[in-house]
């Protein structure tokens, strides 16, 4: 971790959908190489506001910077933007009408990062790295959750980001195939990657994370190094939401 | 019956040729009109949405008969005599097949709107996370997905267009009713010329019917 480095900086951030108030005021620095797991209970922003990052939902107040980048600006170009930020979904969301290998291919061809070959080298390289290089030719829905995810996420690395957004990648798997996408996942937080991760696997993120971040209605309660927060949390809210989960 | 075959045929062949001629007119220019209508009906423009629900309940809400009068005949005398301008004159193809196009585009520009919103929000989010644009994500990813969904209920679109071809012998054009109508009059052999120009539409539609299951088979997602 380059605690020098800031990678993105979200200030006074607020999202209301029509009259509802989802994200009230958040504020928060993350580093370059800095692994934040965001917890809390259901409706609290939590995938709101991993959402805002890459303008998957448009914020309604504050200001984010990705890479010194204005997210909330309408003027910058959000593709860019995305095509550094990574972001793994809940439900994988991995293309049905392509197999495997094209799926990790599409962005980096269509988008000209690099020729065919070029691009079916890397897709090969990145699932690899997952563990599915024989999975290659298959179609999504010839794979298991834990399968598809790993996919996903290897989608996500060919377009070569630095920063990885994960949207609870481990809550619509059944148990025994959360641990083999929290491998990958340690295994990127190892390499270096900048990661922000909203889950409910307490144990991954007291294992893997440089710093937790608890919300809960729409406001950022408490942060801080795993152990603190696990071990004592400050506020009555995180310490009544720890009871019920841990 | 064998004097109608021998005899009237060849006409009726030539005449069922006509209403192919129409149809695949009328259908071309249906998924045109459908396509552009279609997507403008889910794109998050207000006015976009407006437009073409507007064209939608427009057309859905006259019937096909109306409509080729009104294409036909209406509109040239509202060109030549009411705006005075003149040298509008349209043959009973022409108008025929811009009365199909839009009778039938209306109702592929809901089989398409539908299709589209069939396929799940994150394969667009998806595409979109990675750096794509909204038209490439759409023509990659969602557009593939949805015409899948949709071919049940375009072949079906398409069958109904082909029958309401025979509307059209109202303005004149020579197709397969307007075509028997003739014979009829010449032999009064009515129930075995009706069953015969019947017979012909069935196969068409038989024909159909077996492309579309093919092409269905061959749109399946499967490593192979």
């Amino acid at each position: 971790m380059n605690p020098d480095k800031i990678k993105i900086h979200v200030s006074h951030l607020q999202k209301s959908f029509k009259k509802l108030e989802v994200l009230k005021d958040i504020s928060v620095d993350i580093c370059e190489g800095e692994v934040v797991v965001v917890i809390g209970p259901s409706g609290s922003g939590k995938s709101t506001f991993l959402r805002c990052l890459n303008r998957l939902e448009e914020s309604t107040g504050g200001e984010i910077l990705v890479d010194g980048m204005d997210v909330t600006d309408r003027k910058t170009d959000i593709n860019k933007v995305r095509e550094r930020v990574g972001m793994v979904f809940q439900h994988f969301n991995l293309f049905h009408n392509m197999n495997v290998l094209r799926n990790l291919m599409l962005a980096p061809v269509d988008l000209k990062k690099t020729d065919k070959e070029g691009a079916r080298k890397q897709a090969m390289e990145m699932l690899e790295r997952v563990g599915l290089s024989d999975k290659a030719n298959a179609y999504p829905q010839e794979l298991s959750g834990g399968q598809k995810q790993r996919v996903a996420i290897a989608r996500a690395l060919c377009m070569k980001p630095d920063i990885m957004l994960f949207d609870e990648p481990t809550s619509a798997l059944d148990p025994e195939m959360v641990g083999e996408v929290l491998e990958v996942m340690k295994e990127l937080a190892r390499l270096g990657m900048t990661m922000i991760i909203v889950t409910h696997e307490m144990g991954f993120a007291r294992e893997v994370a440089d710093r937790v971040l608890f919300m809960d209605g729409g406001l950022i309660l408490e942060e801080g190094a795993p152990e603190e927060i696990f071990q004592h949390p400050q506020n009555p809210r995180t310490q009544d939401f720890l009871n019920k989960v841990l | 019956m064998d004097k109608i075959i021998t005899v009237y045929g060849p006409l009726l062949l030539r005449a069922m040729g006509q209403t192919l001629l129409l149809a695949l007119y009328g259908l071309f220019f249906a998924c045109i009109i459908g396509l552009i209508v279609g997507i403008m009906s889910v794109l998050r423009n207000k006015v976009c949405r407006a437009i073409a629900a507007v064209i939608v309940n427009l057309i859905r809400g006259i019937p096909m008969i109306v409509l080729a009068y009104l294409i036909y005949f209406g509109v040239p005398y509202l060109w030549n005599t009411i705006l005075g301008i003149g040298g509008m004159n349209l043959s009973a193809l022409q108008a025929g097949s811009i009365c199909l196009a839009l009778n039938c585009g209306a109702y592929m520009a809901e089989i398409i709107r539908a299709g589209i919103q069939s396929v799940d929000a994150g394969q667009m989010e998806a595409a979109r996370s990675l750096g794509l644009p909204y038209w490439r994500g759409m023509q990659r990813v969602v557009m593939p997905q949805a015409i899948r969904t949709m071919i049940p209920s375009i072949i079906n679109q398409f069958i109904i267009t082909l029958k309401d071809t025979s509307i059209l012998s109202v303005i004149g054009f020579p197709e397969l009713v307007n075509a028997a109508k003739n014979v009829v009059a010449a032999t009064f052999m009515s129930f075995q010329t009706w069953a015969i120009v019947g017979a012909m539409y069935l196969f068409i539609i038989l024909l159909l019917q077996w492309a579309a299951k093919v092409l269905e088979r061959r749109l399946k997602y499967e490593s192979r």
